[in-house]
This record gives structure tokens, sequence and C-alpha cells, in this order.
């Protein structure tokens, strides 16, 4: 028996088939994954999060300490409360510890990490936190639920009712806002993990059944952890522990936008160790596969050269249902482009390298 | 609970097994067996005209979590596969023991059936899982 959210007994009478995933019971399809991920690239599907963890950052030093913490720099969202920003929590050899969003919430920070990695990131969260005036608050009573889709939004505007929506309309694309009045202490963001546009709402427990039947009743369709894998790959986004861990630095994972090296004084942890690779030659990238025959590619399949010889691994694979195919992600050379070989199942199929990200708004971006 | 049917025999591999009245024995996967597997997105069948031999690999069902072996209870031709898999392949997941059937085969000899599990044998394997 795992770790239960608040909305458990909700999945388990809308008939959601339950998997353990990181310790938690949690929906992995409410019948077609292949349904629930069409209901996102089409209209509005919701998924329940709650697994992962929420960690508020509060005191004088607060933005000091996630600039030294975090290889993005916090500062680039201070501008504006409500502001979100994605960054790799890195080791001090350059490996990725986990990946995160940091919201700014006025004078303290909030952070959402993945929920695998919940232990050993507030391990060394506190273990960082040295001279530096800050405090690490978890807040399990909280629960996060994302609405995914092009009418993500509006359905979830009829349902929150006309205050919270005139917050939440003049929203930008990763900024977030604290709604009022029956919504008081709840935090409704634009950001998401499908390539759509939509939300991510964390929300007090008690009140996260009603939200979820109500949001159900406006035909969001429930969907889970499966069509949420699938919807992230298609978009190219990665998941922690296949695309990157610990001994992959974010230069390698297709991550080396979300690290913010001006200002060059910034000494964040890591941030030697990414200067001494850079300044070697970077020999590995995180790139896209596109399998256009049958078959199906999966995580671990060995990628070969034109040649034949093994020169990568598949971090994340699957069938895209937006496209009819098998899409992947890989850490191949650098310089290996046009198409190369996997190997599924003892044979060798041919595959393109595209650039990691195949799906967004609903549209393919394969150009063909 | 998974659907199950006593006129089928079942192997623990979770294929079933129906024989025909003209004797030709038809193949597909359980309603157990789709259920774990999720969305079925690639159905490989054997091609008619070739023989499968019994407990040997004849095809290969893909789902968006797995790829899974489909191994023949029984040596013999293959007489027919279910073409209709190859645009429609979720109709395994639909109709796993009527339209989704996978192929069928002309027995050598049908006593090899004789090891395959009934209902019952088989609700006990997949118990047990």
């Amino acid at each position: 028996m795992g770790n239960k959210t608040s909305l458990y007994t909700v999945h388990t009478e809308m008939s959601a088939k339950i998997v353990d995933f990181g310790g938690w019971d949690m929906p992995i399809n409410y019948g077609s994954q292949i349904e629930e991920h069409k209901a996102v690239r089409n209209d509005a599907g919701m998924f329940d999060v709650s697994h992962m963890t929420v960690v508020d950052v509060t005191g004088t030093d607060a933005k000091a300490y996630l600039q030294y913490l975090l290889a993005n720099d916090v500062d680039k969202i201070t501008t504006k409360v409500g502001k979100a920003l994605y960054t790799a929590m890195l080791n001090d050899n350059g490996g990725v510890i986990d990946d995160l969003i940091v919201y700014h919430m006025g004078d303290w920070f909030r952070l959402v990490v993945n929920c695998a990695t919940r232990e050993k990131d507030l391990a060394w969260m506190n273990d960082r936190i040295g001279q530096f005036e800050v405090e690490l608050n978890e807040r399990p009573e909280f629960s996060m639920l994302a609405v995914q889709g092009p009418n993500a939004i509006e359905k979830t505007i009829s349902v929150l009712g006309e205050q919270a929506g005139e917050l939440i309309k003049p929203l930008g694309v990763f900024s977030g806002v604290e709604l009022s009045g029956d919504q008081e202490g709840w935090l409704a963001a634009r950001t998401g993990y499908t390539g759509e546009d939509g939300l991510e709402i964390i929300l007090p427990e008690a009140a996260a059944p009603d939200f979820w039947k109500a949001l159900a009743a406006a035909g969001v369709a429930p969907c889970g952890l499966g069509a949420r894998d699938t919807l992230r790959l298609e978009a190219g986004m990665n998941l922690y522990g296949n695309d990157m861990d610990e001994t992959v630095s974010p230069l390698v994972s297709n991550m080396a936008w979300s690290v913010a090296w001006a200002p060059a004084d910034r000494e964040f942890i890591g941030r030697k160790a990414l200067e001494a690779e850079k300044s070697a030659g970077v020999e590995k990238k995180l790139a896209g596969l596109v399998l256009r025959q049958k078959g199906v590619l999966r995580a671990h399949q060995t990628v070969l050269d034109s040649e034949g010889n093994p020169c990568g691994e598949i971090t994340s694979g699957s069938f895209s249902p937006t496209l009819g195919l098998s899409i992947a992600l890989a850490r191949i050379p650098k310089s290996l482009s046009g198409s190369c070989f996997v190997e599924v199942r003892g044979k060798q199929v041919p595959v393109s390298v595209v650039k990691p990200s195949f799906v967004r708004s609903g549209k393919s971006l394969l150009g063909d | 609970m998974s659907e199950l049917r006593s006129e089928l025999k079942y192997l623990p591999s979770h294929e079933w097994v129906r024989v025909e009245e003209d004797g030709t024995v038809t193949i597909g996967i359980t309603d157990h067996a789709q259920e774990s597997l999720g969305d079925v997105v690639y159905v490989e069948t054997p091609e008619v005209g070739s023989n499968v031999s019994a407990g040997e690999e004849a095809g290969v069902v893909e789902s968006v979590k797995a790829a899974s072996d489909i191994y023949s209870p029984i040596t013999g031709e293959v007489v027919a596969v279910n073409e209709a898999l190859e645009d429609a392949p979720e109709t395994v997941n639909g109709s796993p023991y009527d339209d989704g059937w996978f192929f069928r085969v002309k027995p050598e000899d049908l006593s090899e059936l004789d090891g395959a599990l009934d209902m019952d044998g088989y609700k006990a394997a997949i118990e047990e899982e």
C-alpha cells in the first residue's frame, strides 16, 4: 500500500487503474491512455499531480540561497510576483539532482520538485543552507492539479468563477497568481508538462475532490500518468530519472538553455564543473528520434551510427498518439544527425534524428 | 475483473485458443492481457502459409507501455490472419475474444492442446500474478 493523494477515492470511483509511482498509488489511466492523450491535445484534460513535492523557501536570504542552489537564476523572475522559472539543481560535478519549477511569491519562493527525488532533494537543500538566513517548509497539506489543453483555461475559469477568471486571464506563460475569496491560498499558474496551454493549480487538499469533480462536470477529461508521459515526450520535455540524472549534466540533457551563465560572478553549485565540461567540448546531446515504420522505440534500446556501431542509448521512447508513429529521446554523439539505427527487439531499424521536440499546441513539428 | 470464456483454452503466457468447427485453431490474447498491456498500437501476425510451432513465438503485440511476444499453442500452417488489426490495432483492446483475434492455424496434432489451461486453471494462474 502506497501513499494516497486526497483524490484517491475519486480516482477509483472514476474507474482509474491504479499503479505504484514513486511510492504513491496513482492513476495510470481511466480506460484508454490514447483517448486521454487526445483529450488534452484537442480539448482539455486534468491530472492529479499531488504526489509532487511543494517546498516554500522563506527568509531574508531566500533569493541569495536559490541563486547559489540552482543552475538558473531566480533573479530573472523577481521582476514580478507570480513569475515561474524552470531550472536544474546540480551537484558539485554538474550532475542533475533534480529539475524543478520555482515560483516567485513576493518576499518568498515556492519550489515544486519531483516525488521520487523528494528525500534526497530535501536533504541536499537543507545541507546547503549553511550561513543563509532561510527556512524550508514542505507543504504536504497541498494538492496539485494540472488542467491542460486548448480549452483548459476557459473550462477551469468556468468552474472557479469570475473573480478567479479576472486574475487568471491576464497570466502570461510561466506566470502564476494567488487566488482570492473562496479560493484564498490557491496558486494558479500557466505552466504544464504537456506542450499545451493550461494551468497547474496548487490548492488545499480538502478542496481538491470537489474541484476535480466540478472540472469533470465541466467536460475536463480525467487523465492518468500514462497520458502524461506520452504528452511530455511529444513535447520533448525531460523525465527525471530517464532522460537525466546525477550522472549527466544539463549540457547533454537539452537543458543548456536553463543554465544562467550571466552574471559571471554568480557562484551556483555545479558551475565550475559545467564550465570545465564546456571548455573541454560537449560531446553528447539529447536528440529526438523518429521511427517511420512499425515498432516502438523504448528506453534503454541501443542507438547505432550509420556504420552500425553502438553510439548511444534511448532515454525515453514510446508511441506518439498525435503523430501515429514511435518517437524517442536519446543521448547520442553531438555530431550525429540525419539518420541512424536503433536496435529494436534484435533488429536494426532506421530512424531519423530530429530536434527533441515533436508536437507543440496540437501540431506536428516534424515538418513532413 | 477481466472477462473469461468457458469455451476457450488458455496459455499461461495469456493467449486464448479456440478450436473451430472445421478443425482449425484460432489464437488471440486474453482480456486480462490487453488490460495489462494498455492501448495496443501495433500487432505483428505471422504470414499466411507460414508454419508455426507449439511454444514458439509467432508474433508481437506492442502497446504504448510494452512489447509482448505472442506464442503459438500448436504446430501447423497459418491459414488466416486478422488483417483488420493492421489499421485498427485498438480492436484488441475493445474485443479481445471476437474481432481482435490474431491468427488461425491448421494444426498437425490437436492433442498438443491437451496441456492448455481451462478457464478455471487460467483464472487461478492470473490471480497468482
